[in-house]
């Protein structure tokens, strides 16, 4: 047990944390899908304000796609196997220079944008929810850290490979090793916790969109049929009938009901 | 061959008044909700005009429906699925709030609070999305009864086909209401743009629905459809549409907006339709053949052999005689009077209309009371105060010839009708001039202008019996879907000092029931300590998205 190494503080942030975060997500995922598909969405703005959206969604969301593959390449891939492949340290640090500022600067620009859209215009401000601020939040930390951690790596002196990435491994395999992190600059230690804070919200925001990318869009049959109350690729079925179960997302409410019904009773 | 029933609608534009009872009725029965305050499932537009949204006829500009690629097969005009999905972060054809119009009520307040001064207090308009005062540039109707004409008729995406000169002149004006819903097609490019597969078509009955639970927000449902009846509900970042009123279809009650039609216009019935061959028929080279192409699809209900394949494709046999008294089947493929909307969108549309006759009759009164020959009658539909060519431009793809044959059987049935009417002898050439029985003008006759109740809506009840368990649809509110139906009080500005915006739409939550889907009567097994409502990042519950004071 290497978490015995650690002190307790780098337990609790770089091994407990971790799999709270995982569970909550993992487990918050799952109950979404089975309880709100209705809240289930992306909730597009675009209706409301597209001249600004056209740029910063795009920059946005195709940044963070490339982030997420260079951190894939960074942090899953040991640096063993790109060497094995012919990629040199020295190589690979330029390409995720390279790649990580161009990707870095339109997230940055991106959601910079998207902010300054979200506040600017009355429209867009009124569908933002509580939920969005404080994604936002965690989400605008995370990626000034990730870019900021991107920069000051420019002269390759975290060797993160050989510290972050091997601490990312060994989480995954249910080995972890806090100490691993104690030593790293702590703008690479700030972007890991505010990420595995983002993980635990995931499911619970917004982002929640993320994971729907629909790419069975492409081998589908354009016109859909289906019988009246079925639904495709749901839960099977448990009534009488043996017709698909059509159960609902948003189960009527107790705690409204009382107020409905005062409400109703009061004279106008 | 394989048949489905399919329900469609027919609007009789030469009854139409432009009295927007059927606006005002759906709108009170499906939009009055915070997020769909700028959504109209049905309105009438006065045409010449840009319609609603802004010019949504001009495809050029919003790439909705089909067309045909290079070796002729049918693809999205949009593009295809890898296209979607490239485009999936910013949709390039998806209009603007403004296209439509930024919904707005009036602080109606100030009239009678504002403290005594030398003005008169004004009650200000309102956006009911953001709250704040709004200049006043573009609404509903804006265009209605031509107003403005001059300025905005000419940008009427149907003049671009018109080879003659365009009569706007003060003494040429002419205008027909044009009532507009979801078109429920056949072959809906709406349900082809979902990347989600949330848009679906009923297998019973043909509604086009939007499944709320699988709509993700990538709203390109609201781009395909060529007539812009698909329409993105900002509250809850959902896409809804005109659902046909499907529960009161279901129990065999016409649309509210049917029902409620003052001039008795609207048609409703079941076309027996072979599903086979729909990619076959909106694959036709020739844009003007489109319609036959459709009218080929909507099968005999009366043929031995297209029943029998009913029956096998479990079509119940009381819908197949709702089928053979159809007035859409009548009207669309018997008498040939009623026209699709846009046919060359590809979608094979089914809300049908009959072109207006009203103008002709000042040119052409004389000649259906003292019975001008037939060439005078011809001569007389050239000379409509309504150009043919502006109507078959609207309903028959650019093509007059189909515009022109439901015109003079009008005009037949109602010269051969005068005359029985009148007690003069009957006659019958009148009717084969127009390429008809005397008896089918009379037929023509009962629906269209006395267009009784029963003759005007033929819906078969749905077989809740065969279908499903009843049991589990019990004390399950049809139109109680996700955020809620009909919000407190027309006009209110839900959302805005309103502590429940949505108190009225969980009136119905006290059987304990809510549908989520502007889809089917759902059923749920209620859970007394779970709301959803109240959690995590969406509002669909008590609390307002956001209170009018910040915005």
């Amino acid at each position: 047990m290497n978490v015995l190494a650690a002190g307790t503080l780098s337990v609790a942030a770089y091994s407990v944390l971790p799999y709270v975060a995982l569970a909550v997500g993992i487990g918050g995922l799952i109950w979404r899908k089975k309880t709100d598909r209705f809240g289930w969405t992306a909730r597009s703005t675009e209706l409301l304000e597209s001249r600004v959206l056209r740029y910063a969604s795009v920059l946005f969301h195709f940044g963070v796609l490339a982030a997420i593959g260079g951190h894939v390449l960074g942090i899953l891939i040991p640096q063993s196997w790109t060497e094995a492949i012919g990629l040199s340290e020295e190589a690979y640090h330029v390409l995720a220079v390279v790649g990580g500022i161009s990707a870095g600067f339109a997230v940055v620009v991106g959601f910079a944008a998207l902010m300054y859209r979200r506040v600017r215009f009355p429209r867009v401000r009124v569908t933002t929810t509580r939920m969005d601020v404080v994604t936002f939040v965690v989400l605008g930390v995370a990626i000034a850290t990730g870019m900021l951690a991107t920069l000051i790596n420019i002269p390759d002196t975290v060797h993160y490979r050989e510290s972050v990435a091997p601490y990312f491994r060994q989480i995954f395999i249910l080995d972890p090793e806090p100490s691993l992190m104690e030593g790293v600059n702590w703008v690479f230690q700030t972007h890991v916790i505010v990420v595995w804070f983002l993980y635990a919200l995931w499911p619970f925001s917004r982002l929640i969109h993320a994971f729907t990318v629909p790419v069975g869009y492409i081998w589908r049959s354009p016109i859909v049929y289906r019988p009246r109350g079925g639904r495709s690729g749901a839960r099977t079925g448990t009534y009488g009938s043996g017709a698909p179960d059509y159960s609902p997302s948003i189960p009527s409410s107790r705690t409204s009901r009382p107020k409905t019904s005062e409400k109703a009773a009061q004279p106008h | 061959m394989k048949v489905r029933a399919q329900m469609g609608m027919v609007m009789n534009l030469d009854k139409c008044i432009g009295c927007h009872t059927c606006s005002v009725t759906c709108k009170n029965v499906w939009t009055n909700r915070r997020g769909t305050e700028y959504v109209w499932f049905n309105n009438v537009e006065t045409k010449p005009g840009r319609g609603y949204p802004v010019d949504y006829e001009d495809q050029s500009k919003w790439n909705g429906g089909w067309e045909l690629d290079r070796k002729g097969r049918l693809k999205l005009k949009a593009g295809g699925s890898l296209k979607k999905l490239a485009n999936i972060f910013y949709n390039p054809d998806l209009p603007d709030l403004d296209d439509y119009y930024d919904p707005w009520t009036y602080d109606y307040d100030k009239l009678i609070s504002s403290p005594s001064s030398d003005q008169q207090p004004v009650a200000r308009p309102k956006s009911q999305v953001t709250g704040k005062n709004l200049d006043l540039q573009w609404g509903p109707n804006w265009e209605d009864d031509l107003a403005g004409s001059a300025e905005h008729a000419a940008f009427d995406p149907n003049f671009k086909n018109i080879q003659e000169e365009v009569r706007q002149g003060f003494e040429d004006t002419f205008m027909i209401y044009l009532p507009r819903i979801c078109e429920h097609c056949i072959n809906p490019s709406c349900v082809a743009s979902c990347p989600s597969g949330a848009m679906y078509k009923r297998e019973e009955d043909g509604i086009v629905l939007v499944d709320q639970e699988a709509c993700r927000s990538w709203r390109f449902c609201v781009s395909g459809c060529p007539y812009k009846k698909v329409y993105f509900n900002w509250n809850t970042g959902k896409a809804e549409k005109c659902n046909f009123c499907f529960p009161r279809i279901e129990a065999g009650m016409p649309t509210i907006c049917s029902e409620t039609c003052v001039g008795r216009l609207r048609h409703l019935g079941v076309v027996l339709i072979d599903t086979d061959r729909v990619e076959a028929a909106a694959s036709v080279a020739d844009e003007k053949d489109l319609l036959d192409a459709q009218l080929d699809l909507m099968l005999d209900p009366d043929d031995p052999e297209v029943r029998a394949q009913a029956l096998r494709d479990g079509i119940p046999s009381d819908w197949l005689d709702a089928a053979s008294n159809s007035p859409v089947y009548a009207m669309a493929k018997k008498w040939r009077i009623a026209l699709p909307l846009h046919p060359e969108y590809r979608t094979l549309p089914m809300v049908w209309y009959v072109p207006p006759l009203s103008p002709l009759e000042s040119v052409g009164a004389g000649l259906i009371r003292e019975g001008g020959d037939e060439e005078n009658i011809f001569a007389a539909i050239d000379q409509m105060r309504i150009p043919i060519d502006y109507l078959a431009s609207i309903l028959a793809a650019g093509d007059t010839a189909p515009v022109r044959l439901s015109l003079e059987r009008l005009v037949a049935m109602r010269r051969y009708m005068r005359d029985v009417n009148l007690g003069d002898p009957v006659r019958p050439e009148i009717a084969s001039e127009a390429g008809m029985e005397p008896h089918e003008l009379e037929e023509m006759f009962r629906m269209v202008a006395i267009a009784d109740y029963d003759d005007r809506y033929v819906i078969p009840q749905r077989h809740g019996e065969v279908s499903r368990d009843a049991f589990v649809d019990q004390g399950s509110c049809g139109i109680d879907f996700a955020n809620g139906a009909p919000v407190p009080g027309m006009g209110e500005m839900t959302g805005f000092d309103d502590p429940d915006p949505y108190g009225g739409a969980l009136a119905c939550a006290s059987n304990g029931t809510a549908a989520p889907e502007s889809g089917a009567l759902a059923v749920e097994e209620p859970d007394p300590d779970f709301d959803i409502r109240n959690l995590l990042s969406r509002h669909g519950g008590p609390r307002p998205l956001k209170e009018g004071g910040d915005a």
